[in-house]
């Protein structure tokens, strides 16, 4: 349902100019702009057992019930139980459908062997069983597989040709929306009889092509007259649910980009990449060398999502969920309650199993399903084994641009070979919006695992490597020493740890001795004032007794010179003047 | 056209080894279309010739019973049809020519 109304949101620029009807098979109506041209014919070429029949089929019967147009399905090959049978196994109830009078399929079976010829002859006796099928279920599209059969079966091909084209253009003329098949046994050639030249509107090709013991299958539209189209060799598959075509969305970048950040699950890892983590909806790379914690990154995202009550889906392709599970429940991250809520899915398949374009359709399929807000690849490098490394990069970009076109937060991680740290196997990086690069630093006899963040794009982020540590209770990451000779890590850290301690620990007890002394000296100054003062206020006191008692006596010489002068009768102002001016200072 | 069906019993024309013979031939036509006027010509001229009284055409205008082309598997303009005796013989064409005609419908041990 979702394909159709992006088919509609594709479809009205090219409306206008060539009507098309919808295929329904998923992604080709994408790459068509809207499907294959309504009323005129289609040639689907391809070699033996690249899909014709069942691209024919699919067409009819999602025609027939998705966009309540019925067809005729004309079979020059395969009788009709055989048919049935064949795409019974992809869901299609050919039964039901012909029932139903949704489709009409006929059997066209000549025996070369059994037939003669003499004189002239047409293909009316086709061409009115093929207007009888139509007339019947009232069809709107056609289907006849691989018509050329006929020139195998009937003699005069010159009279098969002529009469072909007639019945190209009786297909046109009831505005039949028609699908011819054709084999293709030579490379330079699309058919083998040539009928491409009166299919003039619409060429497919299919392709199934075995590269180092692994098959793939191809799509490319050769031809699509009016119609802006693809022109890439598009991976498909067929599957229990008929033929996908990859990608849904490739066509443009005009995804969204949102500013909100989501934790990587490691604390000191946010505070490297600007503080808050990754972006949402960003693609991040964690690249490494073997063993050098890159699931274990994964992981704590994960877990980090599923905190958060997000879903997260973990495409394992090297380890079976059980083994990741017990891995990571060893480090003290445990996701088994996750999975069991059902927050947390695996994906775990070899992908040797089924071809990149497998990969690419059971993590498309995985995706739209679950709908998770976090994806793990796990790890990406794993694909090179199926395919070459342009395939293997196009399906990423492929995956990535859907990943994000849903707003899905990814982590692939990418095995790196040792001395090609910075060249990510599957060249991938340049789709990655944040690059972790795990490795291992090698000083002392010992491997320490460090990391860094080469680049996040659209935030501010650390240029420091960082060791990380796996504990028992889960990833820490730790700042490493830059020393004379280099990065520190592993015991080489812990020693320097130590020495830094010690000078630490000597400067601190040597500043409290000083600071002891210098209480120490206060105190002594303190006592010797208190002495100090004791020892004045008592001369004080002794002296103030002096003085006084002076004073006293000093009074009573006054007193008897005035007595004196009062005797003697002497000039007494005078004297007491002189009297007193002697005594003053008297100490 | 409609369907012509001329039936002649077998006569004793030859004292065969085996039971005399009627030839069911079923020729198969879209209207009135040349090549259909001009098979059916044919046709009938041969068995007169060779089958004198021992053969009956059953003439199937498609135009007219398209459903009933699905039945012998007619894709051809005029196809002729031996149903009997057997094995079952198909021949296309507008039975111009009448020596493939005779050998195509296995004609010549008759004559």
């Amino acid at each position: 349902m979702k394909q159709i109304a992006q088919k509609k949101r594709s479809n009205p620029p090219t409306s206008n100019t060539l009507p098309k009807a919808a295929t329904g098979i998923q992604g080709l109506d994408e790459i068509t702009g809207g499907g294959l041209p309504r009323g005129r014919s289609t040639l689907i070429s391809g070699g033996a057992g690249s899909g014709k029949t069942l691209f024919g089929l699919e067409f009819l019967v999602r025609g027939a019930t998705q966009f309540s147009e019925p067809g005729v399905f004309i079979s020059f090959e395969e009788s009709i139980p055989d048919l049935a049978k064949n795409v019974a196994s992809l869901g299609f109830d050919l039964d039901r459908l012909v029932a139903e009078k949704k489709l009409f399929v006929d059997h066209v079976s000549i025996t070369r062997s059994e037939l003669g010829e003499t004189g002239e002859y047409d293909l009316e006796g086709l061409f009115i069983r093929i207007a009888d099928a139509v007339e019947r279920v009232g069809a709107r599209r056609v289907v006849l597989d691989t018509l050329e059969a006929l020139f195998g079966e009937l003699p005069n091909p010159s009279i098969v040709r002529s009469e072909i084209r007639r019945l190209f253009n009786w297909l046109k003329q009831k505005g039949l929306t028609s699908i011819i098949t054709a084999e293709r046994d030579q490379p330079d050639k699309l058919t083998r009889h040539g009928i491409e030249e009166f299919v003039s509107d619409c060429v497919i090709l299919l392709d199934h092509r075995i590269r180092e013991e692994i098959s793939t299958r191809r799509l490319r539209i050769v031809k699509y007259r009016g119609s802006t189209h693809g022109t890439n060799e598009y991976p498909f598959l067929i599957d229990d649910q008929g033929i996908s075509v990859l990608p849904i969305s490739s066509l443009g970048l005009n995804h969204r980009a949102p500013d909100e950040r989501v934790s990587s699950g490691i604390s000191r890892l946010d505070g490297m990449l600007g503080g808050k983590g990754f972006y949402r909806g960003s693609s991040i790379l964690a690249s490494g060398t073997a063993g050098t914690g890159k699931t274990t990154i994964a992981a704590c995202f994960v877990d980090a999502a599923c905190r958060r009550g997000e879903r997260a889906l973990f495409f394992a392709f090297e380890e079976s969920p059980e083994q990741i599970l017990r891995n990571m429940r060893s480090i003290g991250i445990d996701l088994e309650p996750w999975v069991k809520k059902g927050l947390l899915q695996f994906h775990a398949a070899r992908p040797t199993y089924g071809g990149i374009e497998q990969v690419l359709l059971l993590t498309h399929k995985g995706i739209t399903s679950f709908k998770p807000s976090v994806v793990v690849v796990d790890p990406v490098t794993n694909l090179l084994m199926v395919s070459t490394q342009n395939e293997v990069r196009s399906m990423l970009t492929r995956l990535v641009d859907f990943l994000k076109t849903q707003g899905i937060t990814s982590i692939f991680t990418s095995l790196t070979a040792a001395g090609s740290l910075e060249a990510s196997e599957a060249d991938v990086s340049s789709l990655m919006d944040t690059w972790l690069l795990l490795k291992n630093i090698e000083v002392g006899g010992e491997r320490n695992r460090a990391l860094y963040v080469l680049k996040s794009r659209g935030m501010e982020h650390s240029n420091q490597i960082r060791e990380f540590v796996l504990t028992d209770d889960g990833l820490r990451l730790l700042d490493v020493y830059l020393g004379a000779e280099g990065v520190l890590t592993g015991s080489a850290r812990v020693s320097q740890e130590m020495r830094e301690k010690a000078v630490a620990t000597f400067r601190s007890q040597e500043l409290e001795t000083q600071r002891r002394e210098l209480e120490r000296k206060r105190r002594i100054f303190e006592a010797r004032m208190v002495m100090l003062r004791a020892e004045f206020e008592a001369e004080e006191e002794i002296i103030q007794q002096t003085i006084s008692e002076s004073e006293l006596l000093g009074e009573e010489v006054v007193q008897d010179r005035g007595q004196m002068v009062l005797s003697r009768q002497a000039d007494t102002s005078s004297y007491k003047k002189e009297g007193r001016a002697k005594i003053a200072p008297v100490r | 056209m409609p369907t012509i069906k001329t039936k002649t019993r077998a006569q004793a024309g030859k004292p065969d080894r085996r039971k005399p013979e009627v030839w069911n031939l079923r020729l198969y036509v879209a209207g009135q279309s040349p090549n259909s006027v001009r098979a059916f010509a044919n046709l009938k001229a041969m068995c007169e010739e060779h089958l004198k009284g021992r053969y009956q055409i059953e003439l199937i205008d498609l135009r007219k019973n398209p459903q009933l082309a699905r039945g012998d598997q007619i894709v051809a303009i005029p196809t002729v049809v031996r149903r009997l005796p057997p094995p079952l013989r198909t021949l296309i064409g507008d039975m111009s020519n009448s020596i493939q005609l005779l050998v195509g419908i296995d004609l010549q041990r008759v004559g």
